[in-house]
């Protein structure tokens, strides 16, 4: 078996003559999490939709475990399991036959199905709900089934579309969990996100996109370290440009965004001293991040 | 063009019983009131019709207003039922529910969805049809065993008209656009197809027009059926539904194609 699950080389995609995906290459390893990291419109769906032949690229060739899509999709699509990025479980249905109608569309029968179902709901923990509708779930609830729906063909590659938006922290964290341990199992992930944190803590290599074109690719920290390298202090609450000039000898790198002014400094006391006595300012040092990264890039924040 | 046609065709011969048992699965949850939905309005229509108006008309075509009428509103009923389930509930599948969408996700192609929505639509057509033939025969309106015959032909006319409105629910944005193919489309075929009254009694335009109409050839094959006459040109009726059946299938799974896939 190849290890690379997932091989986009030169990949575009235009709608109505808007490019949404624009030349764009990326591997993925057999057992790795990558991620698709950028923000509302930057093609991350499209990109999940063209890996699953659900939609064609108008240039580049796509294979997924070791098969041409869109052309022999079906047979990788067997080998998928899919969270999309809107839920589309059978509201009407319980949880239980939730898994077991979708089993079927694998071709499995009720006895096989049956024979797994307890296994799903207990990765899913929803072992206490098999026979609760699913209009009666929460959220999280629902992306857990989802999740566990997504398992039942026992795929070699999951391919989540923001598995944790629109969940509360405690339902996020859970998730996470549960993806860590699918992929202490083997599992190869592609997941998009717009949460750097998911990002951060989830994949061992993510894709930053903008409008459809990656401008940058990496682990999450070494893109952090060649990226920026140096703590951050995020300053609110004054002239942004008044400040600028004050600190700018002891900063590497100023970013304005908004009312908040990024400052990446290597030594942040001098920043600091520099502050002292200026009323009404508020100062955040920390670790530097993803977003800080996006920012560099691109010059403007992910979220918002 | 080799994969758009892989993925608007069904990929095998079985994969759409696994569409046909989810809607099944959904169905028994409310299986009363779908069929005392089903059969209640083309029940009113017989005896309502056929009671009242039997009344003034007397006897047609050599028999009884309401046995005359019984022919046509089985295949009314499966006419309507295999619309309606078509063009509200699948078009809710394919759109709000994105059901669909969760299908696509897994093997099969759209064409296997296409299949098993047409399948059960047609299914349902079936239950509403036979249900009126049942009442109908347990009443005499009906004869044994030629009744029979009816059955089969009920299960092909809701084929074909599952066909005919996946098209109109592939090319449909909206619910807002099946009002017209309810009123332009269907409501005049009840009329010009002889569901009510003789096609001999239209003006020569219409009658040939009515060749082409697949509701025309249901009653054709289901009212003799009925009435224990020998039904004529049975080949050309059955062919006719078939075609019916079969090209708008694939026009719709092309449609589909380029609406779900972009
Ligand atoms: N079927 C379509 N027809 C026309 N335009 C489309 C279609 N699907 C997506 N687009 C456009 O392509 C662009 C990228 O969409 P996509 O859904 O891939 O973005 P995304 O990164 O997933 O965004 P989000 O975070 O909002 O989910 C958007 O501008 C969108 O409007
Ligand atoms: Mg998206």
């Amino acid at each position: 078996m190849s290890t690379v699950a997932i091989d986009l080389a030169g990949v575009s995609k235009t709608y109505e003559g808007k490019v949404v995906v624009d030349g764009l290459s990326f591997r993925v390893a057999a057992g790795e999490c990558f991620g698709l990291l950028g923000p509302n419109g930057a093609g991350k769906s499209t990109i999940a939709r063209m890996v699953l032949g659900m939609t064609s690229p108008d240039a580049g060739e796509i294979t997924v475990l070791g098969v041409p899509v869109p052309a022999r999709a079906r047979l990788a699509r067997a080998r998928i399991g899919v969270v999309p990025q809107f839920d589309n479980l059978d509201l009407e249905f319980t949880v239980r036959e939730n898994l077991l109608v979708f089993g079927r569309y694998f071709g499995m029968s009720t006895r096989e199905v049956e024979a797994i179902i307890p296994s799903l709901l207990e990765f899913a923990r929803l072992e206490s709900k098999a026979h609760a509708r699913v209009s009666e779930l929460s959220g999280g609830m629902k992306r857990r089934l989802t999740l566990a729906r997504a398992l039942i063909n026992d795929p070699q590659l999951l391919v989540m579309d923001e598995p944790t938006t629109g969940l509360d922290p405690h339902a996020r964290h859970l998730i996470w969990e549960r993806l860590r341990s699918l992929l202490a199992r083997g599992k190869t992930i592609i997941l998009t996100t717009h949460f750097m944190e998911e990002a951060e803590r989830l994949c061992d290599r993510l894709c930053v996109l903008e409008k459809g074109r990656k401008i940058a690719e990496g682990h999450p920290h070494a893109l952090i370290e060649e990226q920026i390298g140096c703590q951050v202090i995020e300053i609110y609450g004054g002239n942004p440009h008044e400040l600028h000039s004050l600190i700018s000898p002891y900063a590497q790198r100023i970013e304005v965004s908004g009312e908040t002014l990024f400052c990446y400094a290597p030594d942040p006391e001098q920043v600091r001293l520099q502050l002292r006595g200026h009323a009404g300012l508020r100062l955040l040092q920390r670790p530097p991040n993803l977003e800080d990264v996006f920012l560099r890039l691109t010059g403007r924040e992910m979220e918002k | 063009m080799r994969e758009l046609c892989a993925a608007a065709l069904p990929a095998n011969a079985w994969n759409w019983i696994a569409v046909w048992r989810r809607n099944y699965l959904a169905w028994k949850k409310v299986a009363l009131a779908s069929i005392l939905g089903n059969l209640a309005d083309p029940m009113i229509y017989l005896f309502g019709l056929g009671f009242g108006l039997g009344v003034v008309v007397g006897r047609i075509d050599g028999t009884s207003y309401v046995a005359f009428l019984a022919g046509g509103m089985v295949a009314t009923s499966a006419m309507t039922a295999a619309t309606f389930e078509t063009i509200y509930a699948a078009f809710a599948r394919m759109h709000a529910q994105r059901t669909w969408e969760a299908i696509l996700y897994t093997q099969l192609t759209l064409g296997d969805i296409v299949l098993g929505e047409l399948a059960w639509a047609a299914t349902k057509a079936f239950l509403a049809g036979t249900g009126i033939t049942v009442v109908a025969t347990l009443l005499g309106y009906a004869a044994w065993p030629s009744v029979l015959y009816a059955l089969p032909v009920i299960a092909l006319t809701g084929l074909a008209f599952a066909s005919l409105a996946m098209v109109i629910t592939a090319l449909a944005p909206s619910y807002d656009y099946f009002v017209f193919y309810q009123t332009l489309v269907l409501t005049p075929m009840l009329f010009l197809c002889g569901a009510v009254f003789p096609v001999a009694q239209l003006p020569n335009v219409f009658q040939q027009a009515a060749h082409f109409l697949p509701l025309a050839h249901a009653i054709d094959l289901i009212r003799p059926a009925l009435l224990s006459r020998p039904a004529g040109n049975m080949g050309l009726h059955i062919g006719a539904l078939c075609i019916y059946a079969v090209l708008p299938f694939f026009l719709s799974a092309a449609l589909f194609r380029r609406r779900l896939m972009p």
